[in-house]
């Protein structure tokens, strides 16, 4: 509201507050019957949708780990796993959803430098996770495992490198918010936008805590 | 509203003037006439219409090829089809059917008819809408390109591994299924997010849930349904695609992998698909079955609630499709009981509508007859599939004809009446006037006949254990006499489709039928037909449960309904709706503004198809596909729901002040004026 505002307070006059443009920005900015946004309920959704994308994704690789193949070619995937290194890739992620909340605060005050730094900093958490992926299926490839390779192999890399793309997707998404914020495209009313990119990061988040801990932690 | 704005003179130039061409790619379409606003329209109604008129086009290719499969099983030792394209044929016949007709014509009712039922002016994401549209057009087109490319696929709709792996299917057309089908899905689950939020977020004053119309309801459940269903089997796609493009291992058996998991995403979604097939069909004879019986709808709750309950226990029985495959005796137990419980709610809905006809005073409209077609029909289905809970029952019937006989009694008895039912009962609503209900009832009676001697005698062949997807049979097998009937029966059915389209042709001269032709109960029937581009010139109240309805009539002392002297339709009528007691309202409507169109939604559409050949063909294709679609998707985000530029007719000169120098000023307007926010940000957050 407030650059608009500004320019046009010298001649508006008080019968404008009625306008439907007029409203507050700090009252309800959507008229729906559930009082959530059309945005953030159609966010909600497709969360929910994803939730059974995974939950396939997740079971194929179970039932496949669990499955004894007399003459398996290549190493199992459990025994390739270093816990230590993906420890610390999955607690880098975490923490980019802390820095997440912290820039959806920041433009809630209209800060909008703090928001933008710490939107580029939940990209580049973002950004190292998918690296330490990356160099992780390197490694595993050296080892012996290819995607073609088995059952698991094929399971696993499927899994884990479709969550990969969702982090990028989200990196993507926070590199646009930062770009629209530096154009000054992203004006505190806009802080849903963000808020809604951040559903959509904490989601993959806590996907992720599901893999890592149904995946790399509790055995075979 | 807008009329008491006093504008400053100079606020045109509010620092719009970089947005207008977001990527410089387009200008902005402003054409409501001719083939572009057709393209580039984002109205709810237009795109309603689209998905009709393409649902039917595959429903006749559909059609072509069940006449093909009939033709080769007309006599014994068929020699119409080489057995391979005999197999491309049902495998087309079943994808088409379900996921090119039904799946869309329910989207076209939804689309068309639930901003209207609930007294909205559009849906939550009218550019969604498009764009699901687009998507949902080019994945079928992309679907049938393999015809042309290499032949289509040959595995049966259900598609199982490891015989649609590279190994047993060598060819393209499993990729063509696989990668058109994630095409389709994407704008399933598109459109269902798009109408769940409408359904939820988009209701007039006063229409609570409880006061939506039954069909509403029922298509709300069926898009929770599509909103689960749908990323079972993309994974289950996605695994396929995989085996056979990489060369992953989940279907490879060789490899150790387990057969019955493609079984079993496969069916997690597709029985759930059953109930989004028939749940809208269900809604519409509710609409259908009261207005004609001049009676509210008989036990509105337990309508609404038992749809509810089998949206949930549709989850639940997905393992009936897989008693003869060694599940096991506990799965079967469990499966088989939950199987005969999801007929108690279904029983239910069965007898509402006879509870709703009873003692009504019947008008045998064309719509009335298929509504009941449905009920008894569907009765038909539903007995032959509760059937299917007694396993052994089930082992005996499994790939026989019998099983094909129930299915189709529950799609085409069932689903496709209800289409039927709904196209006359909603078409002068649609297109202002009625279709001919003298042909409709030659298109109803042949429907009829032609339709249950097609797959009444399938009932008795299967039992005799004529298998499914069988090419021939041999002779003095005993099943000449039927599979004879059978296709004189299919051939009857074309002739009926070709009555209806007789019907569509010659009735564009009938005269305009009214705003309320059929004196019916729900909104949509309260604004003009076809209703204006903004639906409602005043926006509804809901007060009642049909509440049109209530708008038109009181109740005398006995209860009886009494019509009152005067009432207010929701838009500008004709004059011949108005000569029975209705007025217009006395409103100005030139400041209702509506989402602009876009060409954004045909781009990404374009881009998708694009990127499945490239995977089948050659990466660079999917490159440039992937590039058309990242911009696509920015083009969309980033550009205003409504044009800043548009004039908006009547007050063109006057424009709009921009209250903040943002892109997504459009959805502001939007917002305050017509609650249909397009946000810029949801699109391209909801592509992933």
């Amino acid at each position: 509201m407030s650059v608009a505002d500004q320019t046009m307070a010298p001649t508006s006059t008080p019968v404008e507050s009625s306008g439907p443009l007029a409203h507050d920005a700090t009252a309800a900015p959507h008229h729906t019957s559930t009082g959530l946004s059309n945005e953030k309920l159609g966010m909600w959704l497709f969360l929910g949708s994803e939730c059974l994308l995974f939950g396939g994704l997740i079971s194929t690789f179970l039932l496949y780990r669990a499955k004894d193949v007399p003459g398996m070619a290549g190493p199992a995937v459990g025994d390739l796993y270093d816990i230590p290194f993906t420890s610390v890739s999955s607690f880098v992620l975490l923490m980019s959803s802390l820095t997440m909340v912290l820039s959806l605060s920041a433009i809630q005050r209209a800060d909008q430098r703090r928001a933008r730094t710490w939107l580029l900093t939940t990209a580049l958490l973002g950004g190292t996770f998918v690296a330490g992926q990356v160099y992780e299926f390197t490694a595993f490839v050296r080892e012996g495992l290819g995607y073609t390779t088995n059952l698991q192999s094929s399971a696993f890399y499927t899994l884990t490198g479709f969550h990969g793309v969702h982090v990028t997707l989200g990196i993507v998404m926070l590199m646009s918010l930062f770009v629209m914020s530096l154009r000054g495209r992203l004006s505190s009313e806009r802080a849903e936008t963000v808020e809604i990119v951040g559903l959509y990061w904490h989601f993959v988040d806590i996907v992720w805590i599901i893999i890592f801990t149904l995946v790399y932690l509790i055995p075979a | 509203m807008a009329l008491t704005e006093v504008r400053p003179p100079l606020e045109l130039t509010a620092g719009d003037e970089p947005l207008r061409k977001p990527l410089g790619a387009f200008t902005r379409p402003t054409s409501s006439q001719g083939w572009r606003s057709w393209i580039t329209t984002v109205d709810h109604k237009k795109i309603g219409i689209m998905y009709g008129a393409t649902a039917m086009a595959f429903f006749a290719l559909g059609g072509l090829e069940a006449l093909l499969i009939r033709a080769q099983l007309a006599q014994p030792n068929g020699q119409v089809l080489d057995p391979q394209v005999y197999n491309q044929m049902f495998t087309m016949h079943g994808t088409t059917m379900i996921f090119l007709v039904i799946m869309p014509m329910l989207a076209a009712f939804s689309n068309y008819l639930i901003p209207l039922m609930i007294g909205a002016r559009d849906v939550a994401f009218p550019r969604l809408n498009a764009l699901s549209y687009w998507i949902f057009l080019f994945g079928g087109l992309f679907l049938y390109s393999s015809f042309v490319l290499g032949g289509p696929p040959d595995s049966g709709w259900f598609n199982y591994a490891p015989q649609s792996g590279v190994v047993h299917s060598p060819g393209h057309g499993i990729d063509y299924w696989t990668l058109g089908l994630q095409i389709t899905g994407i704008a399933s689950l598109l459109g269902a997010v798009n109408l769940i939020v409408t359904c939820l977020n988009m209701r007039a004053p006063g229409m609570t849930l409880l006061r939506m119309p039954v069909f509403v309801w029922m298509a709300l459940v069926a898009q929770f349904l599509l909103l689960f269903a749908i990323p079972v089997i993309t994974v289950a796609l996605f695994l396929l695609m995989f085996d056979r493009l990489f060369g992953a291992n989940f279907f490879n058996v060789s490899a150790g992998a387990d057969p019955l998991l493609w079984q079993h995403l496969f069916w997690i979604f597709g029985h759930p698909e059953v109930y989004i097939l028939i749940l809208p069909a269900f809604g519409i004879v509710s609409e259908v079955i009261p207005t004609f019986a001049r009676k509210p709808l008989f036990g509105y709750p337990f309508m609404v609630f038992s749809g509810i309950a089998i949206g949930f226990m549709g989850w639940g029985v997905w393992v009936h499709h897989m008693f003869a495959s060694g599940v096991g005796p506990v799965s079967v137990a469990a499966f088989a009981l939950t199987t005969m419980f999801i007929a108690v709610p279904t029983g239910v809905k069965i007898f509402n509508w006879i509870g709703t006809l009873w003692k009504g005073k019947l008008q045998f409209t064309t719509a009335m007859m298929f509504a009941v077609g449905l009920v008894s029909q569907f009765t038909i289905g539903g007995l032959s599939g509760v059937m299917h809970s007694v396993a052994p029952h089930d082992t005996q019937q499994t790939d026989t004809y019998f099983i094909v006989a129930h299915f189709h009694y529950v799609l085409f008895g069932g689903s496709m009446f209800g289409i039927f039912a709904g196209m006359y009962y909603w078409w002068p609503k649609i297109f202002g006037y009625k279709l001919s209900e003298r042909i409709g009832k030659k298109n109803f009676w042949l429907m009829f006949v032609g339709f249950n001697l097609t797959f009444a005698p399938m009932h008795i062949v299967g039992l005799q254990g004529m298998p499914r997807r069988t090419a021939t049979y041999p002779e003095g097998m005993g099943w000449d006499l039927m599979n004879l009937l059978e296709t004189i029966g299919a051939f009857i059915i074309a002739v009926s489709f070709l009555v209806w389209i007789y019907n569509v042709v010659a009735s564009r001269k009938n005269p305009h039928a009214g705003a309320d032709p059929w004196d019916a109960r729900t909104l949509e029937w309260g604004t003009s037909s076809p209703p204006p581009v903004h639906n409602f010139d005043v926006e509804p109240t809901a007060e009642h449960l049909d509440e049109w309805w209530h708008v038109k009539y009181d109740e005398d002392e006995q209860g009886r309904p009494v019509r009152r002297q005067s009432y207010t339709f929701y838009s500008d009528v004709d004059e011949a709706s108005k000569a029975r007691g209705g007025r217009a309202p006395e409103v100005d409507t030139s400041s209702i503004h509506l989402p602009s169109p876009s060409y954004w939604p045909v781009v990404i559409a374009l881009a998708l198809p694009l990127i499945g050949y490239g995977l089948i063909y050659t990466y660079w294709l999917a490159g440039i596909g992937g590039l058309l679609l990242f911009a696509g998707v920015y083009g969309l985000g980033l550009e205003p729901s409504v044009d800043p530029e548009a004039g908006h007719d009547d007050h063109a000169a006057d424009g709009h002040p921009d209250p903040d120098p943002d892109t997504e000023t459009g959805t502001e307007l939007v917002d305050a004026e017509v609650g249909a926010p397009g946000g810029a940000g949801a699109s391209k957050e909801e592509t992933p």
